[in-house]
């Protein structure tokens, strides 16, 4: 049997998903932590696995190879060129089909650790 | 080098501290749209009593977590809107975002004080249906994102009870680390939460009593109007251990009031979920002829009721003969005899079903074999073709279907990850670039779809009023609706899309083009009424709309319903019109959109 009632001291400790840690920005970003992130909030979208139904690519990675036709990766771990300005730009307005992201669902902390992660993975 | 254009898209303002930021030429900043900026208020409210509101909301639940900066209120607005930017576009003053069940209490008594309309999210990913937006301008969103918690799975009873922030990813991720051998039904993009998605009806692709998102409840914790808490089904009977058993409990359930409601805000619900199977197999069935729809529709009901089957995907392949005048023009006639010689001259049948079976590999076997022995003894030319049978869980490989099960030309449409319980973005691509279409997007992404009767019959009859009804909303017209399909998300009607003239403005970005599609959706809107069909689902924009066709007895429905609404919301604060739900307090906006 698996049973799983959280007790209340377990409250936030087992299932209480990845929680945007208010608006403190962790000093310095942590690239670590922004991989997790990505993982949970990027990469089902920009990841770099196949789509299915025959798409070669997931819908976010495939709109920027149409995008930029090859002058810049589809692939945004691989974008040298994003500062975290810009990545929290995107991430807070929205661009094209990709709609904007609450405070909620990712905090400025949170982008930052992204951006960190995506300056490691792209060389920069 | 990025322009500002390429980062905003074309009609999104941005903070001058955002721009500034970007590393780019000096191309010139997108032209705000009149409304852009402006600020926004309840209506009825003034900007001193909204201030004094949300020092209260900050002393509630803390001032980090209230949020009414432009910057950060952005967000809560639809991405997607018919109105974007107009001065009545249905966009927040300000959001909230408590943490817990004490802090929802909290926000609903401030804002009873000031007579603020607030209106709740969970995950706020309800797109194509108006995103995280509310149906009064001015409102204030309750965000419940941060009410994350995954109380209890239990895979022995095949149960679940939740927070509102819980996505259908973060869930299926709690699955997984876990090997819960329990499904929850997902939506078609799993960014969506299971709370939101079941309160708005939405609907997937499993077995029938799963797929009904709404249906698969089962138990809420709701904050009402005045902030009291209240539970349904055995919840309201204090230390019962059934309240993710029985959803009824004793009397008089009012479960219902708050899917697509405004009578409180639900900030815990129960769920059934489906055990996961030993195993999935597939199987497509054809059928020669126009009129062999109504048989097969007749052995694919019998087998869905008695929970034989998952979700069939109906189709028809006739589509590829549009390019063909003579075809084309039956079609357009309903000239079934013509369009039956057309198709077997080219080898092509009229329809095709595929279906789904869960269960043990032999159990699945065995009723693939039953469900082919009912449709040769219905339509003796039928043809059946034995799809995928996979061991679950599948593997990444398998989801991603690459395979083609069939022979050619026969093509699966069934989409894995759905079918089995996996929360994927996949579907995201649909307003996004195309390679056909490169430079340009959907920019209001909408679903739209009408409830028809589950028979051959009625499906052929909507086909000829939905005709009927586009020549009428457009003139000129020629809407080729022999060949809509019907999609059975929920397991005991079909629903029809109403996409007459396509619900993108991807060929038409500008404000008029979007307020031209608005102002058509209406016109379909109302003459589907009349011809019988009713919508199941809609965003804010359009739920009065949706709301005047279900008018029987002088809106007699809508009228107890604002009955209800008065007395338990007399100051009409919770989402007001939400539903077409109007409080007395704000029923002057009903169908002030755009009329």
């Amino acid at each position: 049997m698996k049973l799983h009632i959280m007790g209340i001291l377990l409250v936030g400790t087992v299932a209480t998903v990845v929680a945007p840690a208010a608006f403190a920005q962790s000093s310095p970003p942590s690239a670590e932590r922004g991989r997790s992130l990505f993982q949970q909030k990027c990469q089902p979208c920009h990841g770099t696995e196949p789509s299915d139904m025959g798409h070669a690519m997931l819908p976010g990675t495939d709109a920027l190879r149409i995008k930029y036709r090859g002058a810049l990766p589809a692939a945004i771990e691989q974008r040298k060129d994003l500062t975290p300005e810009a990545i929290k730009v995107y991430v807070r307005r929205g661009t094209w089909s990709m709609p904007p992201f609450r405070k909620t669902e990712l905090s400025d902390g949170d982008i930052a650790d992204i951006a960190a992660w995506i300056r490691k993975t792209a060389g920069g | 080098m990025i322009t500002r254009r390429e980062i905003l898209g074309s009609s999104i303002a941005v903070p001058a501290a955002g721009l500034a930021a970007l590393s780019t030429a000096a191309a010139p900043i997108v032209a705000a749209a009149a409304d852009a900026g402006a600020q926004v208020l309840p209506p009825g409210v003034t900007a001193a009593q909204f201030a004094q509101a949300l020092r209260e909301f900050e002393s509630a639940i803390g001032k980090d977590w209230v949020l009414s900066s432009e910057e950060d209120v952005h967000p809560y607005r639809d991405h997607f809107s018919m109105l974007k930017d107009q001065p009545d576009e249905l966009r927040p003053s300000a959001a909230v975002c408590p943490a817990s069940v004490e802090e929802v209490q909290a926000v609903v008594r401030v804002a009873n004080r000031h007579r603020i309309p607030l209106y709740a999210i969970s995950t706020g990913k309800n797109f194509a249906y108006g995103g995280p937006a509310p149906n009064v301008r001015g409102s204030v969103t309750v965000d419940l994102k941060r009410m994350n918690r995954i109380i209890e799975v239990d895979e022995r009873r095949h149960t679940a009870l939740v927070e509102p922030g819980v996505s259908y990813m973060d869930f299926y991720r709690h699955l997984q680390e876990r090997d819960l051998k329990v499904w929850v039904d997902t939506a078609d993009v799993g960014w969506g939460g299971l709370m939101g998605n079941a309160l708005e009806r939405g609907c997937g692709y499993t077995m029938g009593p799963y797929r009904d998102h709404f249906s698969a409840h089962c138990g809420m914790e709701i904050v009402l109007p005045n902030g009291e808490l209240m539970r349904t089904g055995m919840g309201a009977l204090p230390g019962s251990k059934a309240w993710q058993d029985y959803k009824h409990g004793f009397g008089p359930d009012p479960s219902g009031l708050f899917a697509q409601g405004n009578f409180g805000i639900v900030v815990k619900m129960g769920f059934r979920l489906m055990p996961r199977p030993e195993h999935w197999r597939t199987g497509l069935i054809t059928v020669p002829r126009r009129r062999d729809f109504l048989a097969l529709v007749d052995v694919v009901n019998y087998l869905s009721d008695l929970f034989v089957i998952g979700e069939p995907l109906y189709s028809s392949p006739l589509t590829r003969l549009l390019g063909d005048a003579t075809f084309r023009k039956a079609a357009i006639d309903f000239d079934e005899a013509t369009m039956d010689r057309i198709a077997a001259a080219n080898k092509i049948h009229s329809w095709q079903v595929e279906l789904q079976f869960y269960g043990s590999e032999k159990t699945t076997l065995a009723n693939w074999e039953w469900a082919k022995e009912l449709i040769l003894r219905a339509v003796p030319d039928a043809n059946c073709f034995d799809g995928e049978s996979l061991k679950v869980p599948v593997t990444q490989a398998q989801i991603e279907q690459n395979t083609r099960p069939y022979p050619a030309p026969y093509v699966s449409v069934m989409r894995r990850n759905v079918m089995h319980g996996v929360p994927k973005l996949y579907m995201w691509r649909s307003p996004g670039r195309t390679d056909d279409a490169p430079d340009t997007w959907n920019e209001t992404h909408i679903g739209l779809f009408s409830v028809v009767s589950r028979s051959g019959e009625a499906v052929f009859d909507a086909q000829k009023a939905f005709a009927d009804v586009a020549r009428k909303a457009r003139a000129g017209t020629e809407y080729v609706s022999s060949l809509l399909t019907p999609l059975n998300w929920h397991q005991s009607c079909f629903l029809i899309g109403n996409s007459f003239f396509g619900t993108s403005t991807r060929n038409d970005n500008s404000p008029e083009g979007k307020i031209r599609q608005l102002k058509e959706l209406q016109q379909v809107l109302k003459l589907n009424a009349q011809a019988g069909y009713g919508d199941y689902r809609a965003p804010p924009i359009l739920q009065d709309d949706v709301a005047d066709q279900y008018s029987f007895n002088n809106h007699i429905l809508r009228r107890f319903n604002e009955t209800l609404k008065d007395a338990v919301d007399p100051n009409g604060i919770l989402s007001p019109g939400r539903g077409g739900i109007w409080p007395k307090t704000h029923r002057k906006l009903r169908g002030g959109l755009r009329k």
